[in-house]
């Protein structure tokens, strides 16, 4: 879980690189030429492969660990502790990786899917930017980002700090800084992400 | 501070053997004082209990001081009730006022099945102790307590790993039913140790190797072990299993042999 989930946070600061070039507000010019770079770059093309499978495996651990813990208590406990022993969130990472699955379908068939049918077909690129701004005029669309936006905050909160103390790294020394760096980053990356859908709709960016 | 009495509902899980299935049974008990401790209002209960010719709650008990970690109750949803660093026996009646409703439930984790009432069978914990939480050393005369000389920081940080009483709070109050915590002191305290090092690799592994056999949950470092755990035993001890763990399959750590 930790390992696969690191490198998923490795992606998100590239995503979330490539796409904020966006916000120079030239027309797409630097973003098509990053997504050009990121699309057709032999060595980025394999990673990506290499990111689909960690995807996948972050998904079944995830689910192996859920049926696991289900079945350490069959009896429940007809009171809870609730929030006073533990965050909601940490106790909620199933459900919220399940609802960032169900974004991330719903973002890959948007962008990511046409346009390797694109390429796959010998059409070349599709212009993403111009599919951003065309499908970001929706505001359901921009609501369901929002969504994917806000699970994906939450799941990292636990999730960033979880995987450094698994791989037994979130030592008294470096807990704090693990934590507050995990935080900042749940905050800061899922805004940015955020911004996009929100930038082309109020056209602060067109 | 202001001494009164109070009487209370309690709703009790009661659960004739392993095999049947247990159900909450309501008692009054009228005229609780507040210094009593939490087990003293079940004493009172149960001597009542047996005075009206039925049959007293099963609870586990014993030293009443907040060392043996016996007192296995699930008090309104909180391992040893709602006070920090506390067991059961240390919760005293002031927490509650006249006329609350009190829920009490066993530790409830498949690896510790319900042998009556509020009694859980916990030897779980025994045979991962078992499995490798224990140095191998020459029979004889007991050696001089300071003939090896251990840095001051480490000694003291296995003394707060090696204060876990074994209770099972950490496994009863984890959504998971993770023994984590648990099995992270108990490695941890021999870990920091020179005493403990020969064993060390083999150990980790066949601790874990076990804890997995019982059938608790896996650990998800949601935390609430530590919120109530009595002795403060810390997640830190939980990083510290993990890079043991690590550190013995890298080595390659044998499973069986020394």
């Amino acid at each position: 879980m930790a390992l696969t989930g690191l490198f998923l946070i490795l992606f998100l600061v590239v995503h979330c690189y490539v796409n904020a070039m966006i916000f120079w507000n030239d027309g797409g010019e630097k973003f098509t030429e990053a997504a050009h770079f990121m699309g057709t770059n032999v060595v980025i093309r394999i990673t990506e492969i290499g990111l689909f499978a960690f995807l996948i495996l972050h998904i079944v651990q995830g689910l192996k660990l859920w049926a696991k813990n289900r079945s350490g208590r069959s009896v429940r406990y007809e009171v809870s502790a609730g929030n006073a022993t533990s965050k909601w969130y940490s106790r909620s990472m199933g459900i919220l990786g399940t609802l960032i699955l169900l974004f991330l379908v719903i973002h890959i068939s948007a962008f990511w899917a046409p346009n390797r049918a694109s390429q796959t077909m010998g059409n070349g690129e599709l212009d993403l930017y111009g599919m951003m701004r065309d499908t970001f005029q929706n505001p359901i669309i921009v609501v369901i980002y929002l969504f994917g936006c806000i699970s994906l905050a939450w799941h990292l909160v636990h999730g960033f700090y979880s995987a450094f103390q698994t791989l037994g790294l979130a030592t008294n020394r470096y807990k704090g800084m693990i934590k507050a760096v995990g935080v900042g980053f749940s905050i800061i990356v899922p805004i940015i992400f955020a911004l996009m859908p929100i930038a082309f709709f109020f056209h602060w960016i067109g | 501070m202001e001494h009164y009495n109070m009487n209370l509902t309690l709703k009790v899980w009661k659960q004739k053997n392993r095999n049947e299935k247990g159900r909450f049974e309501t008692y009054q008990v009228k005229n609780i004082s507040s210094e009593m401790s939490f087990l003293e209002m079940f004493d009172v209960l149960n001597e009542q209990l047996i005075a009206e010719g039925k049959e007293p709650i099963a609870f586990d008990h014993d030293c009443r001081e907040g060392i043996c970690g016996m007192c296995s109750m699930y008090i309104n949803g909180r391992a040893h009730g709602p006070w920090h660093h506390t067991t059961t026996c240390q919760l005293h009646m002031r927490e509650y006022k006249d006329g609350d409703t009190i829920v009490v439930e066993p530790w409830r984790a498949n690896a510790f099945p319900v042998i009556k009432d509020l009694v859980v069978d916990r030897e779980a914990f025994d045979r991962i102790i078992q499995a490798g939480g224990y140095v191998s050393v020459n029979t004889g005369n007991a050696v001089d307590a300071n003939a090896i000389p251990i840095e001051k920081h480490e000694a003291d940080e296995s003394f707060a790993s090696a204060a876990c009483i074994g209770c099972g709070a950490c496994v009863a109050a984890c959504p998971n039913a993770s023994a984590m915590l648990f099995v992270s002191a108990k490695v941890s305290h021999l870990a920091m140790l020179p005493q403990g090092d020969p064993e060390r690799k083999t150990r980790v592994t066949n601790m874990i190797q076990q804890m997995d056999k019982e059938g608790f949950g896996s650990c998800t470092n949601i935390g609430a072990c530590e919120a109530e755990c009595p002795k403060g035993i810390s997640l830190e001890n939980i990083a510290r299993l993990n890079r043991e763990y690590i550190g013995s399959m890298t080595a390659g750590g044998s499973q069986n042999s020394i």
